[in-house]
């Protein structure tokens, strides 16, 4: 396949310019100027003329509800809306029923008999049944093909399990990607604690509940490398608080192997969005006050985040047309991210494609490990998203290919539209 | 988002022009010919649905409907579907298909008649949802301080309490009442101040058109209205609250009263806790209009069923 005539924006290789880009047996094999590899046979052409054409992005963060719950989503579809969201790669969460626990459990998500449209990964999780107590066996998992472990939805509450889990996985070379809050804190809340929070009569969530984790885990992996000798990986999940952001921050400055995500929920809206008590805002972490939401867009500016990642949670209408508090948490995110990306970052605060690109696609991709993604270095796998970054459109949520429609950004305006998504050398969505 | 008109959710918001609509209602309503009232709505259909105990707030709803010639069915959600487990939704869909034209609900969780309003599309009186709002309680104690401060209401309703101050005292953290007396007192123009200890009245309070104080006998220097609330003991866990502290400097009773302004009015919502929040002399004594709330409840919710359903009156 020949991607002709757009613009090529690979941060990892530093290329940002008019190229083409050919493709064979699912690999990048050349990135020439316009017109060099006129002359090679192809058997496909994609003309991306007046497109930027970048490596398809990595989700570090996705929930496919399958299996257990494929009414909300399933893992062909969770993966079909991924690539229409110009995604190539997505990390699977083990919140399922039964809990990704197990190299069974793993080996049975990641099989391709499931139907992904896009590569999939999955992070299991870090203990039995998320249930906090007893790890999980990381180095029989890491084998199956684990590029992280992690509890998401539930943090590691005890001590010396995060520290054994921070320990074993450090070992290993992978990430614990850690759901930061303080369940202690928040029994009963269903939004984040302040003045909006008062008004509706609802009980809040501090930030502290976020950032008493965050240092707690940093702590934790201080003491691992002083003591142990062990580099421990924290992944700090959607962080959504100055306060934890600044904890990052020192421990990024320290030299500590500490990354974390921001979701584009988080840096696009406030909890304002609540508004008559809508189901559709509701998240968790939640949607923070404007002070934070600030903050992690200056974390995503000055690179205290690592990467955009989508925390995409379907969920079926009937179980977001319930009372607020009964709600479950999660909005889908796939379909969004890079419209919200290039709005929010992009138009309204200065941030290049470039570093978007990084945010989507190199930087998670070095999260999770995965040598040759998130790049369209000659050799690299042929993934890759060609998209319009000036197209201003709005989202219509009745036409997402996710099985859910649980999304506050349904008609909102955007900016940015994928219209093709390559993922290994195949055309998976062409919008 | 657009609710069918009629509905009361929410005080947040409701200009001041609206509430004199409905107290002018109220009003006209108490002075018409009893015949023609009890004729108003009849053959209309209305139903209650209550998610929580309540003696006043349902039993007035309930009785004005009634007073005004309407049919009135209860659901509550111990002897219905509910305990099956049906939804909200579900329920108010249901009763929309067995022809009730309007829903009183009162529900335990906070927005939950927005939600109701949303799904069915029906004009919803909101009689308590959660820790958020209890608008119809709000409007019936404005109407009973009027009534008690002898306030003229010619004027524009802005300017009604101006210069009165209202002091509501205890748990504010967890009452729907205080929240949506601190929102609509303001717009009619009275200085409102919340008093309570911090476990109870949060800071976040201050962004709402309110003072705060701590200081419960300060307080009442010069106030007009000193509103007390239930402790709800049910809603403490996790906080910590020493109760008779907590009475030794929330609680209204004699000496806090002698000291109080001339004519100071108390009122509470119920249910009272006596020899908690207030105790049993004042409660029953002629400072106190809280059986007058009582009485102003069944007026208030007889104009907002009429506005419910759009009948002239």
């Amino acid at each position: 396949m020949l991607i002709k005539g757009g613009t090529v924006v690979d941060p990892a290789s530093g290329v940002d310019g008019l190229f083409d880009v050919l493709v064979r047996d699912g690999r990048v094999a050349a990135v020439e100027g316009p017109g060099v590899l006129d002359r090679v046979e192809v058997s496909e052409t994609f003309d991306a003329t007046g497109m930027t054409v970048a490596p398809g992005f990595v989700d570090v963060h996705v929930h496919l509800r399958e299996p257990g719950q494929t009414y909300k989503e399933t893992i062909a579809t969770g993966t079909a809306a991924a690539a229409a969201g110009g995604f190539t790669t997505v990390v699977a969460m083990p919140n399922t029923v039964p809990v990704n626990d197990s190299t069974a459990s793993l080996a049975w998500m990641l099989d391709p008999e499931r139907g992904a449209k896009v590569h999939l990964y999955a992070m299991p999780a870090v203990t039995l049944g998320s249930m906090g107590e007893h790890l999980t066996d990381f180095e029989s998992l890491a084998r199956a093909g684990a590029v992280g472990f992690t509890d998401d939805g539930k943090p590691v509450l005890e001590d010396h399990v995060m520290q054994a889990a921070l320990l074993c996985a450090g070992r290993l070379g992978l990430p614990i990607s850690q759901h930061a809050e303080d369940t202690r804190l928040t029994g009963g809340c269903s939004m984040n604690a302040g003045t909006v929070a008062f008004k509706l009569g609802l009980r809040g969530m501090t930030v502290e509940a976020e950032s008493r984790i965050v240092e707690r885990d940093i702590r934790l992996v201080r003491e691992i490398a002083k003591v142990d000798g062990v580099r421990a990986h924290l992944h700090v999940q959607h962080v959504s608080t100055a306060k934890a952001l600044e904890a990052i921050r020192r421990a990024k400055e320290d030299g500590l192997h500490v990354t974390c995500e921001a979701a584009p929920h988080h840096f696009t809206l406030t909890d304002e969005a609540v508004g008559d008590f809508d189901t559709h805002a509701k998240m968790n972490p939640p949607l923070r006050a404007e002070n934070d939401r600030q903050a992690v867009i200056a974390g995503l500016l000055d690179g205290t985040v690592d990467c955009i990642a989508t925390d995409h949670a379907p969920h079926a209408a009937h179980e977001k047309e319930v009372e607020f508090e009964r709600a479950p948490n999660g909005i889908t995110g796939l379909e969004t991210a890079l419209g919200l990306a290039l709005k929010v970052l992009g138009r309204e605060h200065g941030m290049p494609v470039r570093r978007v690109l990084e945010l989507m696609s190199q930087n998670p991709a070095a999260i999770v490990n995965l040598a040759g993604r998130g790049t369209l270095g000659v050799g690299a796998v042929a993934d890759v998203v060609v998209f319009d970054a000036g197209r201003e459109w709005t989202f219509d949520g009745s036409k997402a290919l996710s099985k859910s429609r649980n999304t506050p950004f349904d008609e909102v305006a955007m900016i940015g539209r994928v219209v093709g998504t390559i993922c290994a050398g195949r055309v998976v969505y062409r919008g | 988002m657009r609710y069918a008109p009629g509905s009361l959710l929410t005080v947040d918001g409701l200009p001041a022009m609206e509430v004199a609509s409905i107290l002018a209602l109220t009003d006209r309503l108490e002075t018409m010919d009893p015949k023609a009232k009890s004729t108003l709505l009849s053959g209309r259909r209305v139903a209650l649905l209550f998610y929580e105990s309540s003696t006043r707030t349902r039993t007035s709803f309930e009785l004005a409907a009634k007073s005004l010639g309407a049919t009135t069915t209860l659901v509550s959600d111990k002897s219905s579907s509910i305990e099956k487990g049906e939804s909200l939704k579900d329920t108010g869909l249901t009763l929309r298909a067995l022809g009730a034209e309007c829903i009183i609900l009162r529900h335990n969780a906070g927005g939950a008649p927005m939600l109701l309003a949303r799904m069915t599309g029906l004009p919803v009186l909101n009689a308590g949802d959660g820790m958020h709002q209890h608008p119809s309680q709000a409007l019936l104690d404005l109407r009973t301080m009027i009534r008690r401060l002898g306030v003229a209401t010619r004027g524009g309703p802005g300017e009604w309490l101006r210069g009165r101050t209202v002091v509501i005292t205890g748990d504010i953290r967890h009452s729907r009442v205080a929240r949506s007396n601190a929102m609509l007192l303001p717009r009619l123009g009275a200085k409102v101040i919340l008093c309570g200890p911090e476990a109870l009245l949060p800071e976040e309070a201050r962004c709402l058109d309110v003072e705060i104080s701590r200081d419960f006998d300060q307080a009442l220097d010069g106030a007009d209205v000193a509103m007390m609330l239930r402790i709800q003991r049910e809603r403490l866990e996790g906080l910590e609250i020493d109760l008779n502290e907590y009475s030794a400097r929330y609680q209204m009773n004699a000496d806090r009263l002698a000291q109080g302004k001339p004519g100071l009015v108390v009122m509470h919502p119920g249910p009272m806790i006596r020899g908690l929040e207030i105790t049993g002399d004042v409660a029953d004594g002629p400072s106190s209009a809280i059986e007058e709330q009582v009485a102003h409840g069944l007026a208030v919710r007889a104009a907002l069923l009429v506005r419910a359903l759009g009948v002239s009156a």
